[in-house]
């Protein structure tokens, strides 16, 4: 099979990506289509005393500007939260009311408080800019540290001391007993960097309004239009879910960033009714950087107990996080149930206990972004054993091994039920890439040079495909995480795949067919994906958390099981066979051992014409299936870094970066490489470059390219990557785990292990800048117990 | 972007009339940082005055050892450029590494010195030199020049046409640059030419590009890094800002004056 499960087929996608042929929302133009600017709030915290917009309403051009008081005067809805976490009291979490538009108070920077409909974008934003709002400045708390002291200002009524909830997992007596008995505790204290997701193409909104079908058309930066349409239509009151249809056609990315449902769709939507008028607004990139979900914003301390064989025997974890100012559409779960979970990492620990408190700011709401909780937990439990390592004086990959879960199924005090894995294994092929024998020599070498050389691990473990859905529903989500998929034979045989899955980078069009191509022995260019529009595809769940692969590929498996059946009774009707002996191989449907046979398409045919079909057997072929697996998948892996820091400077170059991983089955090495590539490199962002810094007065400083970094070419070595196969994920047909967040979750503490190691000093933060090392290294105390 | 009406100038005294005919009319050069900054809504002039295409305002000439840079050769031109590479290489290198290909290619060395930002690399370049800046009324020396953040000796409409500079018997340039804009975070310039011994500072200099007078010395006296060793930089007058703060710019200044010594 040339383009089965497992081969290197290059991206079908990809022709019109680099032609520049395709089609994304700001290519979209409509006939009476107008431009929206929306009026934001300079101020971090103020209260809206009014709003004048009559010197924009003069200016030839501008159709109209709407506020919060008609939108929510029109029933427009307040912008939900997804998951309802309680705090440990058992009370619910303190929601903060969150209208598209602001209307008493605004509460960051880019809050929106009104939006300006005019005939060109340049003037849309001019417009924009004469609008006069009365603000009343109030006190603000930009970092999470002041959201929670004695007299801070109040950002929300209903939540005081700005506190959403305080949560936690585990059994802490438990955990406390296990540490007061360790022989050895090691803490911690240790941020997880805030940062801006940057997906490369910026968000984008057309809306439709047809007034004599009273129906809207939403082409939208989204990766999952169908939750759009339902939380647009049942919480936000835009339309009935069947007056609207919503469609995200190529999206350049979206890193978690385009789950939600931000206050510009809504906007646009609402105000092309209002205007009768088809409504544009996309974003640049200055507007991405104060409207985009951010992601991360932890401070942790954490204490891990070991007995006299260094084997853990407690583990706990305190952690403080920014929601931001609102709570975005899943908010509430990236701290608490993609996070706390994830703490026993891959390691057999029987204590754990987790607090979470999480807090409003006047900062830009913060939600999942690439890795989602996963990232921040594996940085906890990586730097932590790391740490623990150099004091034990033990070999940091030793400590690892003789901790790691070495059975399956294992339960953890935490919730998760580890399905299948080898850490050791794992961990052995990425020494042996790494060359670790030879560290010693090269960290010997780079000194002769006056270079300081480092290596580090992170060995982490994350769970994929949220599922299933009851239980997530019994933890406070608000949707069910299967995922549906229609199989479509064609009359000639051809196929369509219409998945519930959003492909926004990560070439379903190719992987999709591939699964398809191998099971039905047909080309894959016979082969076409259908995702996007809520037109055409069945209701499915979207792309997110590394779950198109272990839920949306499932279902389209179980779509072409039913598929596989029909064809089989059809073939074995015709052929006067039995349906047992039947087999699909080589474009053809056929008796085994003989020669009776009927090419694909002619099944396909005969399913359509129906003149010969076995009784009572309906026409066509064509087969939903709606997938909700048992459990998470748990792809695993180990990953070595190697640095050279140059200690004049404090500049650190990434030598290797070794990256062994557990994915299950791989359907296309290259894409997977490629996601383990982005991945990788976007947590090497985190751990050397990337973070959003807020001032005092809660305004941005890290607004564009010149002050935001972003990882590039030259910034990351070449990648050794590899990957073992032989523990599928035993809870899906196809047995893959998911590949998309692995890489942003396991590397920022290798890069940060890596630093600390060369410099000799624990205590780093992230991002790892030359300054930061360069002070790290002034500040140089001896590591413990060398 | 505001509205904005574009003029192509033809020359010098269309480009002076043109610009005196404007409210507020403006030089464009390359626009690396003009249209940035008018796409931010942060400039709104009223006429942009293009200066590319005034006869002889780019390319390079060479008279024994005096190098004339047209005001709108561009950091791609220079760093390219035959006689800059002989007649001064340090230069050249310089401006091989400002931005990315795109600015570089864009960019000018007139629109740089003209718009003196504190971070930028030319201005390091042009008062270790001790080059001079030609306008259309007069030559000013690079001492005489650049004047705080952004601000230049210019008067009002008056155009920037070439930069002259005389072969130096040893310069180089080091730059360590801010990771997000790669603009300098700190980038010293030595030379040893025309002017004596010179050491200049950009990136660093809360008034902008500036010359490290003990550093000058200590080289005038023995040209080797050992020199430098005992010449800490003050961090008085020194930016701090997200990037790094003062001390560490200070530091920094000594490590890269060692470096561009040694590669001199
Ligand atoms: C991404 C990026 C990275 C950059 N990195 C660097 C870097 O590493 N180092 C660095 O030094 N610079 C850097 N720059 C700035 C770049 O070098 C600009 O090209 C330069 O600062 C301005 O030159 P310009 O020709 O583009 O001028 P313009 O943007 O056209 O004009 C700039 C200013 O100079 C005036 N002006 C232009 N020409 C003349 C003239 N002949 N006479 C009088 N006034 C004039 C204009 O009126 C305007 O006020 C970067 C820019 C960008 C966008």
């Amino acid at each position: 099979m040339s383009s089965g499960i497992g081969v290197p087929v290059k991206r079908k996608e990809d022709k019109r990506f680099t032609t520049g042929k395709g089609k994304y929302t700001d290519d979209i133009r409509k006939d009476n289509q107008a431009y929206a600017a929306f009026v934001r709030s300079p101020h971090a915290h103020a209260k809206v005393k009014g709003i004048d917009a009559s010197a924009a309403l003069a200016m030839d051009g501008v159709i109209e500007v709407l506020d919060g008081h008609q939108l929510t005067g029109d029933g427009i809805g307040n912008i939900i939260c997804g998951w309802a976490v309680n705090s440990k009291d058992g009370s619910p979490m303190n929601m903060g009311a969150w209208s598209a538009l602001a209307t008493e108070k605004v509460r960051y920077v880019g809050d929106a408080v009104a939006v300006v409909i005019a005939e060109t974008q340049g003037l849309a934003r001019i417009a924009a800019e004469a609008v006069e709002v009365d603000y009343e400045a109030l006190p603000v708390i930009a970092h999470v540290m002041n959201a929670m002291t004695d007299g801070a200002v109040q950002i929300h009524e209903n939540a005081p001391g700005n506190q959403i909830f305080d949560w936690e997992l585990g059994d802490e007596a438990a955990t406390d007993a296990g540490l007061a008995g360790a022989a050895h505790v090691t803490s911690i204290d240790i941020t997880n960097n805030r940062l801006s997701p940057n997906p490369m193409e910026p968000r984008s909104a057309v809306a439709t309004y047809d007034d004599a079908e009273e129906h809207y058309t939403l082409y939208t930066t989204s990766q999952n239009p169908h939750v759009a349409r339902l939380v647009l239509s049942a919480f936000y009151n835009v339309a009935a879910e069947n007056k609207l249809r919503v469609i995200a056609p190529d999206v350049g990315g979206g890193f978690g960033a385009k789950i939600y449902i931000y206050p510009e769709e809504i906007t646009c939507l609402w105000a092309s009714m209002k205007t009768n008028r088809s409504v544009k607004w996309t974003s640049d990139r200055a507007e991405a950087f104060i409207t985009d979900a951010h992601g991360r914003d932890h401070v942790t301390t954490a204490k891990m107990g070991f007995d006299e064989n260094n084997k853990i025997v407690g583990f706990k974890v305190d952690t403080v996080a920014n929601l931001g100012a609102y709570m975005s559409l899943f908010s509430s779960s990236v701290p608490t149930y993609l996070y706390a979970p994830l703490l026993s990492g891959q390691y057999d620990i029987q204590n754990i206990h987790c607090n979470v408190r999480t807090y409003y700011t006047n900062t830009v709401p913060v939600d999942a972004y690439r890795g989602a909780g996963r990232p921040e937990a594996t940085y906890v439990v990586e730097r932590m054993m790391e740490t623990a390592a150099r004091e034990l004086g033990m070999d940091p990959a030793e400590l690892r091994r003789i901790n790691f879960v070495q059975s399956f199924p294992h339960q953890t005090p935490i919730l998760m039920a580890y399905d299948a894995g080898d850490f050791p294994k794992i961990l052995g092929m990425a020494q042996s890439a790494a060359d670790v024998a030879g560290f010693a020599a090269r960290k010997a070498e780079a000194a002769s040079r006056g270079k300081l050389r480092g290596m580090g691990y992170s060995t982490f473990i994350e769970a994929c495909g949220l599922a299933p859905s009851k239980a997530a529903g019994s933890l406070g989500a608000g949707v069910g995480l299967w995922e549906s998929a229609e199989v479509r034979v064609n009359p000639v045989g051809s196929i369509e795949i219409l998945t519930g899955s959003h492909s926004h980078g990560q070439g379903h069009e190719t992987t999709f067919a591939q699964i398809v191509a191998d099971r039905f022995d047909i080309p894959i260019e016979s082969v076409n994906i259908v995702h996007g529009d809520t037109d055409k595809v069945q209701f499915g769940m979207g792309t997110y958390g590394s779950r198109s692969a272990p839920v949306g590929m499932s279902a389209v498996v179980k779509a072409m099981d039913k598929v596989e059946a029909k064809v089989k009774k059809i073939a074995a009707h015709t052929l006067e066979a039995s349906e047992d002996d039947i087999v699909i191989e080589g474009g053809e449907v056929k008796v085994a051992g003989t020669d009776k046979a009927m090419a694909w398409h002619e099944v396909g045919l005969a399913a359509y014409i129906a003149h010969n079909l076995p009784d009572g057997m309906e026409p066509g072929l064509k087969e939903t299936a709606f997938f909700d697996p048992v459990n998470f998948s748990f792809p695993s892996g180990a990953f070595i870094c190697e640095v050279e820091v140059d200690p004049d400077t404090g500049e650190t170059e990434i030598i290797k970066f070794t990256a062994a991983d557990d994915f299950g089955t791989i359907i296309n090495p290259l894409i997977v490489d490629g996601q383990v590539h982005g991945g990788v490199t976007q947590g090497i962002g985190q751990a050397m470059l990337e973070q959003v810094i807020y001032d005092d007065d809660g305004q941005l400083l890290t607004g564009s390219y010149m002050d935001y970094t972003m990882p590039r070419a030259a910034d990351v070595p070449s990648y050794d990557v590899s990957h073992m196969e032989d523990q599928p994920s035993p809870n899906n047909p196809l047995g893959v785990k998911g590949c998309g967040e692995a890489g942003a979750i396991g590397s920022p503490p290798a890069v940060i292990n890596a630093i600390t190691d060369a410099i000799g000093n624990n205590d780093l933060a992230m991002p790892a800048t030359p300054q930061a090392v360069w002070r790290a290294i002034q500040a140089a105390k001896p590591v413990a117990a060398e | 972007m505001y509205p904005v009406k574009y003029h192509k100038a033809t020359s010098i005294a269309d480009a002076v009339a043109a610009l005196s005919a404007g409210d507020d009319a403006t030089i464009l050069a390359g626009g690396q940082t003009l249209l940035a900054t008018m796409k931010q809504h942060l400039a709104d002039p009223s006429d942009l005055v293009d200066i590319r295409s005034i006869d002889g305002m780019a390319g390079v000439s060479a008279a024994g050892n005096v190098l004339t840079i047209g005001a709108a050769t561009t950091h791609a031109d220079v760093a390219g450029n035959a006689d800059v590479q002989k007649l001064c290489p340090a230069l050249a290198e310089l401006a091989s590494h400002i931005g990315d290909p795109a600015v570089r290619n864009m960019g000018t060395i007139g629109g740089s010195i003209a718009n003196n930002d504190p971070a930028a690399d030319y201005p390091a370049a042009m008062l270790a030199l001790n080059a001079t800046i030609v306008t259309n009324t007069r030559e000013v020396a690079a001492d005489d020049f650049f004047d705080g953040l952004f601000g230049t000796a210019l008067d009002d409409g008056e155009i920037i046409t070439a930069v002259k500079v005389t072969a130096p018997s040893k310069a180089a340039y080091a730059k360590f640059a801010q990771q997000a804009s790669l603009f300098a975070l700190v980038g010293v310039f030595v030379a040893d030419g025309a002017g004596g011994v010179r050491v200049a500072v950009t990136g660093a200099g809360e008034d902008g590009v500036f010359r490290q007078s003990g550093m000058e010395a200590a080289l005038a006296s023995g040209w080797s890094e050992a020199a430098l060793d005992g010449v800490a930089a003050s961090e008085d007058g020194l930016m701090s800002d997200l990037h790094g703060s003062a001390d560490y710019r200070a530091h920094l200044i000594g490590v890269m004056a060692k470096r561009a010594v040694a590669a001199a």
